[in-house]
């Protein structure tokens, strides 16, 4: 005769048994089918590694309001956006290093995407503001038939909008740097625009406009006037 | 002065009336009469010219501004503004603000307070944590002409030049109180379409020549330092516009 209390732990280490099995047979399950999705999703080919080029990056200095000229070698693709992307990565990856004289956090991926578009094509739908942003449209309509200037829109992150330190000048450093940084390694650019996440905003940080289209003509660095 | 040229003419026409009156002769009457009207023009001296200033006190309301040591950009150019509201009025200078108290006031709201003010310099107040001293901005449009009609979004552009002297100015006085001061151009939609000399100025916490922190923004002797400078500014300015010196 089994004595009753035997047979009441058999029956509970027998059900454990069951139920581990049944767990362990479930994620083995998982586990599986986690490691096809990783193989569908696998590039199918090795990433080309560019070859370095000369970029030319303005770098803006808080401490005398300037904007000068910096000369880096990059890995930088062919394809011309996304070579303007790289560039702008490197630019905001300076401004993100310790010990910066322009300190905005983020770095390269505060910039999702630059856009470098014909300028007349831009012109004709524009509903840019007016003052400056139709004057400069307007001007660079009639130079775009002997030149091919063209528009460079940037698509920031909202990330890296919502970190900017807020201020008259930290603001508009980041915005003439980026626009001088785009010119300097596209002259066909003449003018910019700036998005967020896809959409028009404001201001950078509650100053900047970010409304306007600006020229690369009045960004070309000056050196700041320091007293 | 105006007394003392009217009497004599005054004079002079009463005793032409009574010389008709005695010779009939109607041409010495109305000579006479216009005698009594002109001094009435001739005697007026020009209006003594105000001087207005119109201090804008930036952001309010919903719009926080930067945040600066846990308070609110709104509050202390707000506090900056009405401690040289005081220093100015103190100087005999006629003072407009934008704001004097917590409230939204939007950029166009503000250059139409300036321009109806009719105002010989404008100052929109800024502070910021980053950098150091204080940065005056003139707008960037380029120069333009005066004209009877102005584009409300550049009207600026015909004050230009004149920003760009009150900004020496208020650059000399600055260096002058020992502040670390920069220089730049920027386009802020209020002050591209005041039509005054205008100038942004953004106070920055101070610094001095060897990098060491001489003044946070919260300490109330360094936003005296300030006010008090750009009060001086102010009354140097004024005196170059009274003295003819304009640019």
């Amino acid at each position: 005769m089994i004595p009753r209390h035997q047979t009441i732990l058999f029956v509970v280490l027998l059900v454990a048994s069951i139920t581990l099995g049944a767990v362990l047979w479930t994620t083995l399950d998982r586990a599986h089918k986690r490691l096809l999705a990783s193989e569908e999703s696998a590039p199918t080919q090795a990433p080309q590694v560019a070859p370095s080029e000369q970029a030319t990056l303005m770098v803006a200095n808080d401490a005398d309001n300037s904007v000068a000229p910096r000369v880096f070698s990059l890995p930088l693709p062919q394809n011309p956006e996304a070579r303007a992307r790289a560039v702008l990565g490197k630019l905001l990856d300076l401004y993100c290093a310790p010990g910066s004289g322009h300190p905005v956090p983020d770095g390269a991926s505060s910039v999702s995407q630059v856009f470098l578009l014909p300028v007349t094509a831009v012109s004709a739908s524009s509903t840019a503001g007016a003052g400056r942003a139709a004057t400069g449209s307007s001007r660079a309509a009639g130079g775009n038939s002997a030149g091919g200037d063209e528009l460079a829109v940037v698509n920031l992150a909202g990330a890296f909008v919502s970190g900017h330190p807020s201020g008259l000048e930290t603001e508009t450093l980041t915005i003439l740097s980026i626009c001088a940084t785009l010119h300097a390694n596209f002259p066909n650019v003449t003018e910019v625009r700036f998005l967020v996440d896809g959409q028009q905003r404001a201001t950078l940080a509650g100053h900047a406009d970010l409304t306007r289209t600006y020229l690369t003509s009045e960004t070309v660095p000056t050196e700041g006037a320091h007293s | 002065m105006r007394g003392r040229k009217r009497i004599p003419r005054l004079f002079f026409s009463a005793l032409s009336l009574e010389r008709m009156r005695r010779t009939g002769n109607l041409t010495s009457a109305i000579a006479a009469l216009l005698a009594l009207s002109a001094p009435i023009v001739f005697a007026q001296a020009p209006p003594a010219e105000r001087f207005v200033v119109v201090l804008d006190a930036a952001h309010g309301g919903a719009d926080s501004g930067a945040s600066i040591n846990g308070q609110s950009e709104k509050a202390y150019t707000l506090a900056l503004g009405v401690r040289l509201r005081s220093l100015l009025m103190a100087r005999g200078i006629d003072v407009v603000t934008t704001r004097e108290s917590d409230t939204t006031v939007d950029p166009a709201q503000r250059a139409a307070i300036a321009d109806h003010a009719n105002a010989q310099a404008c100052l929109t107040l800024h502070a910021s944590e980053s950098g150091s001293g204080a940065h005056v901005f003139v707008s960037s449009l380029a120069p333009a002409q005066q004209a009877a009609m102005l584009p409300w979004k550049t009207a600026q552009a015909a004050w230009t030049q004149r920003s760009v002297a009150l900004a020496g100015v208020i650059n000399s006085a600055l260096t002058h109180a020992g502040m670390t001061v920069t220089l730049g151009r920027i386009a802020l939609p209020a002050i591209d379409s005041m039509t005054c000399p205008a100038v942004a100025i953004e106070v920055a916490p101070g610094q001095s020549s060897d990098g060491a922190g001489t003044g946070s923004l919260d300490d109330p002797d360094y936003q005296a330092r300030v006010a008090d400078a750009l009060a001086a500014a102010l009354v140097e300015w004024r005196s170059e516009e009274r003295g003819g010196r304009q640019p």
